[in-house]
């Protein structure tokens, strides 16, 4: 196990350079160097070319953007291996800063919602092998059908027309993640708060993963159930409660953990937009209004240290899936990629 | 069958759209010519207001309008937001644009997005995928890394801010989700190519001293690519969905344009009441990724027995 970590942490250094590498260029190959940009935005006030040659040198000087490129992305490596972001075109904050007090509203949200995702997939994946071909079965199969084709920007619009005080009912708070000046309530209030505050964002940051995983859940689980070992389980006369969990469950798992790596990107883009229509204050609004305001620094860290937790999300999948599936050696997996 | 019906009945209506919604008659029988207005304006129709000719058409003379007579950038301020009736069918936005003639246009640009995107992302998937399967070894090696870190990006975020920086226009969204959609088809692709490379007639074109890039793409190729077809189909859908949200976000298509997501976007400034600023977009959108997911998923039951047996 500890061989295994260790290949697989190394394996992850030319990914982790790779990332950095098309994060940097992407940002500086963009027309328009960061620096223009700047000062285009700063003087835009001004007459048209009152930003003189001298003065955009000058700057690129104090952001070291002078230098040729490779040696700008290498002293842009070395500060970011300190977790030095510089600081923000629009505020002059240090972006470590500002995303570290982001940063956890989205963790949150996206671990709620991976949570809600699995406890309603793996569930209806096992029920549903037992009552497969069944008029339930398909109609909820039908039924995350239609969910996952639906896009989420457009039913938390709906939500929020339906259901958040508008002409039509009034059910839930749709603004921000708690009541103005709850800090002060009882916990049990404050608890409830939330809940209510994050109902609608979680419901639909997490029903695209649920339509893809409970379709996967239930095919994954029906493959598994029809397999000469579940057969001889039975012959045998286990109890079924045990062929279903220790036999069928385990097995039917693995495709299901290798699945929630491709969730996280997801996620991450899903929280850009839902955490812009409902006000919160995470990860994927401060990088919406980043780029609203092209703020370069800003962009960067937040590509980067999204990338870098897609990454270590990655690794944790494929922990679990070795303890999920003792056969599984660090050879097998790459031969067969 | 459901979802291919309807997969042509939205290029119909994209391939037709300026016949189907559109502010300038179709046909008009004028000064004794038959002309064609909507399709071809003429330096003399261009001064021409045709809703007041209709009005009192002179002897001789008449107009074939279309279904809905709205141009999709017509805007009229008198009768901005109104709700559906019988002269806006779906209502009008906050311009007084006709929303009806703003999705028929619409559709255009999620499906030209849809499928240029998806296009491009083929090739790039089918290209690296199939050097990855057929030489293997350190090629396959830097493909497969190559695939993981465009994995790890948040795609998204990553093509909000390259759009971001980008003049907008229709294309650069196009290049961009082209760019970031290919990993699956390589993966898909280079799996396939492994199993095909060892079938005996690849192994007969080899002894014969074909030149590797026309075993590639002559044998080996047409032979891999099922699955990767498959997977555009959802691309598409999913290229669609991707436009959608960065033109509901704001980045979209320039305006005047109508986009779907564009028309989606202004509902957020008027959430209280427009209603149908909200619906009819987004049923729009989810029709056509309904159509899209539907088609690939008989393409995938058809061509993947194992999962059809799964099926049952």
């Amino acid at each position: 196990m500890r061989n295994y970590l260790l290949k697989r942490l190394l394996v992850l250094i030319p990914t982790l350079v790779g990332i950095t590498v098309v994060t940097f260029f992407i940002m500086q190959l963009a027309p328009g160097s960061p620096v223009e940009r700047r000062l285009a935005a700063l003087y835009a006030g001004e007459r048209q070319g009152a930003i003189s040659q001298e003065v955009i040198e000058q700057t690129k000087k104090l952001y070291g953007l002078d230098k040729p490129l490779p040696v700008q992305y290498w002293n842009w490596l070395k500060r970011i291996a300190r977790f030095d972001f510089g600081e923000s075109f629009k505020d002059h904050r240090p972006v470590s800063e500002k995303i570290s007090e982001v940063l956890p509203i989205t963790l949150t949200l996206n671990a709620i919602s991976i949570v809600c995702v699995y406890l309603l997939s793996l569930p209806w994946g096992i029920y549903s092998a037992k009552i497969a071909g069944s008029k339930l079965d398909r109609g909820v199969t039908f039924f995350l059908f239609v969910l996952y084709s639906l896009p989420s920007f457009w039913v938390a619009t709906m939500l929020i027309l339906l259901l958040g005080g508008g002409e039509f009912l009034d059910v839930f708070p749709t603004y921000g993640i708690q009541s103005y000046g709850a800090e002060t309530w009882a916990l049990p209030a404050r608890l409830w708060d939330w809940t209510r505050h994050l109902f609608l964002p979680v419901a639909c940051l997490s029903y695209g993963g649920l339509a893809v995983l409970a379709r996967y859940a239930r095919v994954s689980m029906q493959e598994v159930i029809n397999q000469d070992y579940i057969r001889t389980a039975r012959a045998k006369g286990l109890p079924e409660v045990k062929i279903t969990y220790k036999h069928a469950f385990r097995n039917a798992l693995l495709p299901l953990i290798t699945l929630l790596a491709g969730l996280l990107p997801e996620l991450f883009g899903g929280s850009v937009i839902i955490e812009t229509i409902f006000s919160i204050p995470g990860m994927g609004k401060l990088g919406f209004e980043a780029i609203r305001s092209l703020d370069y620094p800003l962009i960067m860290a937040i590509t980067t240290i999204s990338a870098l937790l897609t990454l270590m999300g990655i690794l944790i999948a494929d922990v679990l899936y070795v303890v999920a599936d003792p056969r599984i050696s660090f050879e097998g997996k790459a031969g067969e990629g | 069958m459901a979802g291919f019906s309807l997969v042509i009945a939205l290029s119909v209506v994209a391939l037709l759209a300026d016949l189907l919604a559109n502010g300038k008659p179709i046909l008009f029988k004028h000064e004794g010519k038959l002309t064609f207005p909507a399709l071809h304006l003429t330096p003399e129709l261009r001064s021409l207001d045709f809703a007041e000719i209709q009005k009192n058409l002179p002897e001789g003379e008449w107009m074939l309008w279309a279904p809905v007579p709205y141009g999709p950038t017509e805007h009229n301020l008198s009768r901005r937001l109104e709700p559906p009736s019988r002269d806006h069918p779906l209502g009008t936005d906050d311009r007084g644009r006709d929303v009806l003639s703003r999705l028929i246009h619409g559709s255009r640009v999620s499906l030209s997005v849809g499928f240029v995107a998806e296009g491009i992302a083929l090739l790039i998937g089918l290209f690296l995928g199939a050097l990855a399967g057929y030489y293997g070894g350190k090629v396959d090696m830097i493909i497969s890394r190559l695939i993981e870190i465009v994995i790890c990006f948040p795609t998204f975020f990553l093509i909000l801010a390259v759009i971001a920086f980008l003049p907008p226009s229709i294309y650069n969204i196009m290049v961009v989700i082209g760019l970031t959609g290919w990993t699956g088809i390589a993966r898909l692709t280079r799996a396939e190519v492994l199993r095909v490379r060892t079938l005996d007639y690849v192994q007969a074109a080899r002894a014969a001293g074909t030149p590797a890039p026309r075993i590639i793409f002559r044998h080996v190729l047409p032979n891999a690519i099922t699955p990767a077809i498959v997977s555009v189909t959802f691309g598409v859908a999913a290229a669609i969905l991707v436009e959608s949200s960065l033109s509901f976000l704001g980045f979209g298509v320039p305006p005047p344009t109508a986009s779907w997501g564009e028309v989606l976007s202004q509902s957020r400034s008027y959430i209280d009441f427009a209603w149908w600023l909200t619906l009819f977009p987004g049923a729009a959108i989810f029709v056509t990724m309904t159509a899209y997911n539907l088609v690939g998923e008989g393409l995938r039951d058809a061509t993947d027995p194992r999962l059809a047996r799964a099926r049952g």
